[in-house]
């Protein structure tokens, strides 16, 4: 097990003929995902490395049957192409693409809904299920399989963390970037709820950042059942109020946002927050070893 | 990206709602013939920082040639650093109430809000701690748009005299065209004014614009440069580079946003002031990584460098070379302390073999030594001045 993907992925790839979606496609195959079409307006009929290039999502789906789709549309297309995908009843959409603009965000998130689907991102690295499939980029040599589950808001944290736990022999389940935007598709809370029912995950590692008021909504959630333990960081936890730390959803606004709440709503249900990602990894071991002897 | 008053004033009276009448001046006489058939006037520096008014950028004139004088006096003042180059010249309002009305995102609903207050003329931000039952909240689904029903019920729950109600329909439903027209993530008038004729009136108006869609709205692309506050962000924006100034004096440069944010968390943690946030971003090549270098160089408070970089789509070869490059091209004239993990890290140690440079793999050591540098350097500085 593991959440949201696994060898049963068979991937879709929107945008696969330009740089980054050619260069992507490639890289996913080495690690073993099922890329199974690739959709450009008006390259029908080419093939990357071997897959097949659609005009549309529509002929896409009929002919090779995707079950997820990533998305490498540049920022302007990038709402156009969450919504193909919707409609088209994709199950699992991952956004790739930075710079959505966020009233196109509001409504891709609204559509999304309806149609019953599941968003990733925008703005996100993907996800990767250890030893199994990645969607997205991450780079392919930093995963281990094994019991602990990552979700982040940051990309190269999540690089890091992977990195810090893998380099002390602690494999993952699954390692998911959910994106730095305002208005993402799945937040922690959302994560949380899978990994909670995943019995390959023992312990689950949240990053968070300063903005918004997700990680006290995931607190909240986490106070509210008895799932898998939690170890959680804060990035940005010195940054100053009012300046928009690269991420478009890094920044305190009117009080809201700031590190000090949300790591006070982690201690108050019994979530550590970590100042190093090495004690991330630290705490890890510890909750692991703690299951293995109960 | 933030508007300036008079703009929004102009997109709310294009889109039917009631502002003061009046126009923007950049000389003294311009402000005049504005000020001529008006009765009395307010003349407003627009430059876009808090506190205009005490800083003594807005003025009150009862007859065009004071509106003169007032304008003379503003024109090319310095408001915490920014020079005036324009004003707005308009009539000034008898008010007898004050409210607020504020369009934004609700992140955690993944919807656009409206907020209505009977405590207007002040930061909302201080009414949401301390009154927070006198905001009146309606979200908006992004489908349909915000319906006059919705207006009017909060309206009515917010206090509004039933006398209002037409002019608030303009008012609100004028906000929320412009906002979603403009990409707008603020919209906000405050305060909404209600005359001692009994009038609602827009006296206020700020929007902040997405700076991710204004490529589909040239009119204000031009206008960016101006929104700009600061040199070196304008530098750094000219280069592609993710950059926030902040107030201290070690210099920071990672990949990522988060990373980025965590080092200036362990500058902190080690006694250190952060000069500002540098993001280079994912893939960046050598000549990326020069650049970033010489916009902290362009800071004179910088006394020494920390970067960061974890290598996923970065590569450590790039980043040596774009270190060595930068030193060559560069009078890198503070300490400069580099931690390398990740993709082709090996390679980027050999590149930086027998220079200046040595990569730490532990970012709390790399720190802590560059902050030794800086300290030696300062004693330095302070024995040759004694």
């Amino acid at each position: 097990m593991s959440i949201l993907i696994d060898e049963n992925t068979r991937l879709l790839v929107q945008a696969i003929t330009g740089r980054e979606g050619s260069l992507h496609t490639s890289r996913m195959r080495a690690y073993g995902t099922n890329v199974v079409a690739g959709v450009t307006p008006g390259k029908a009929g080419q093939d990357v490395e071997g897959v097949p290039v659609y005009n549309t999502i529509r002929d896409a789906v009929r002919e090779a049957k995707p079950n997820a789709s990533v998305i490498f549309v540049p920022g302007p297309g990038a709402a156009d192409a969450v919504m193909e995908a919707a409609a088209n009843e994709i199950p699992l959409i991952v956004c790739i693409t930075e710079h959505m603009p966020v009233h196109d965000a509001a409504k891709v998130y609204r559509y999304v809904q309806e149609q019953n689907c599941r968003l990733i991102g925008p703005n996100c690295p993907g996800l990767v299920s250890a030893g199994k499939a990645k969607i997205g980029i991450m780079p392919n040599q930093l995963f281990k399989q094994g019991n602990t589950g990552v979700v982040s808001r940051s990309g190269t944290l999540t690089y890091e963390m992977t990195d810090e736990l893998t380099s002390r022999g602690i494999g993952q389940s699954t390692v998911i970037g959910i994106g730095g935007d305002p208005i993402i598709g799945t937040t922690f809370t959302d994560t949380l709820k899978l990994f909670d029912e995943d019995p390959e995950t023992h312990v689950v590692v949240l990053i968070g950042e300063i903005g918004g008021t997700d990680e006290e909504e995931a607190a909240e959630y986490i106070g509210s059942r008895s799932g898998k333990p939690v170890v959680a960081f804060i990035s940005g936890r010195t940054a100053p109020a009012g300046k928009r730390m690269g991420h478009a959803g890094a920044i305190i606004t009117g009080g809201v946002g700031g590190p000090d709440h949300k790591v006070q709503a982690f201690n108050e249900v019994g979530v550590p927050v970590a100042d190093t990602l090495g004690e991330v990894a630290e705490r890890v071991q510890e909750m692991l070893a703690a299951g293995v002897s109960r | 990206m933030l508007l300036q008053e008079y703009m929004g004033k102009d997109l709310l009276r294009a889109a039917g709602v009631p502002v003061p009448a009046g126009a923007v001046a950049e000389t003294a006489g311009q402000a005049e013939g504005i000020a001529r058939g008006m009765g009395p006037v307010a003349v407003k520096a627009q430059v876009l920082v808090g506190g205009r008014g005490k800083a003594g950028g807005i003025k009150l004139a009862d007859t065009p040639r004071e509106a003169y004088e007032a304008a003379q006096r503003i024109l090319g003042m310095d408001l915490k650093g920014l020079t005036v180059r324009k004003v707005l010249v308009e009539e000034q309002q008898k008010i007898a109430k004050e409210y607020y009305a504020g369009l934004t995102l609700d992140r955690s609903k993944h919807r656009f809000i409206l907020m209505l207050s009977s405590m207007g003329g002040v930061d909302i931000e201080e009414v949401a701690v301390s009154h927070p039952e006198a905001i009146v909240r309606t979200w908006i689904d992004p489908a349909y748009g915000l319906q006059t029903w919705q207006i009017n019920q909060a309206m009515f729950d917010a206090g509004f005299e039933p006398s209002a109600m037409k002019d608030l329909r303009k008012i609100l439903g004028g906000l929320y065209r412009v906002m979603v027209d403009t990409d707008a993530l603020l919209a906000e008038v405050n305060p909404l004014a209600i005359t001692e004729e009994g009038r609602a009136i827009a006296a206020d108006a700020k929007f902040d614009l997405d700076d991710a869609a204004i490529y589909r709205h040239p009119e204000f692309a031009a206008f960016g440069a101006e929104s700009i506050t600061d040199p070196i962000e304008a530098y750094a924006a000219e280069k592609s580079l993710t950059y926030v100034r902040l107030e201290g004096d070690v210099g920071i440069i990672g990949n990522g946003a988060g990373l980025v944010m965590m080092t200036l968390d362990v500058v902190k943690s080690v006694g250190g002031q952060p000069a500002n946030f540098l993001d280079i971003g994912g893939g960046a090549r050598a000549d990326v990584i020069r650049n970033a270098i010489e916009v902290l160089l362009k800071d004179p408070n910088v006394k020494g460098m920390v970067i960061n970089v974890f290598g996923g789509i970065t590569r450590g070869d790039e980043v040596a070379r774009g270190l060595l490059e930068a030193a060559k091209t560069l009078d890198l004239r503070v300490p400069v302390a580099i931690r390398l993990a990740g993709t082709n890290e090996e390679e980027g140690r050999k590149i930086l073999e027998g220079s200046d440079f040595t990569p730490a793999s532990d970012l709390v050591e790399a720190t802590k030594a560059v902050m030794e540098q800086i300290e030696e350097q300062g004693a330095v500085t302070a024995g040759g001045h004694a």
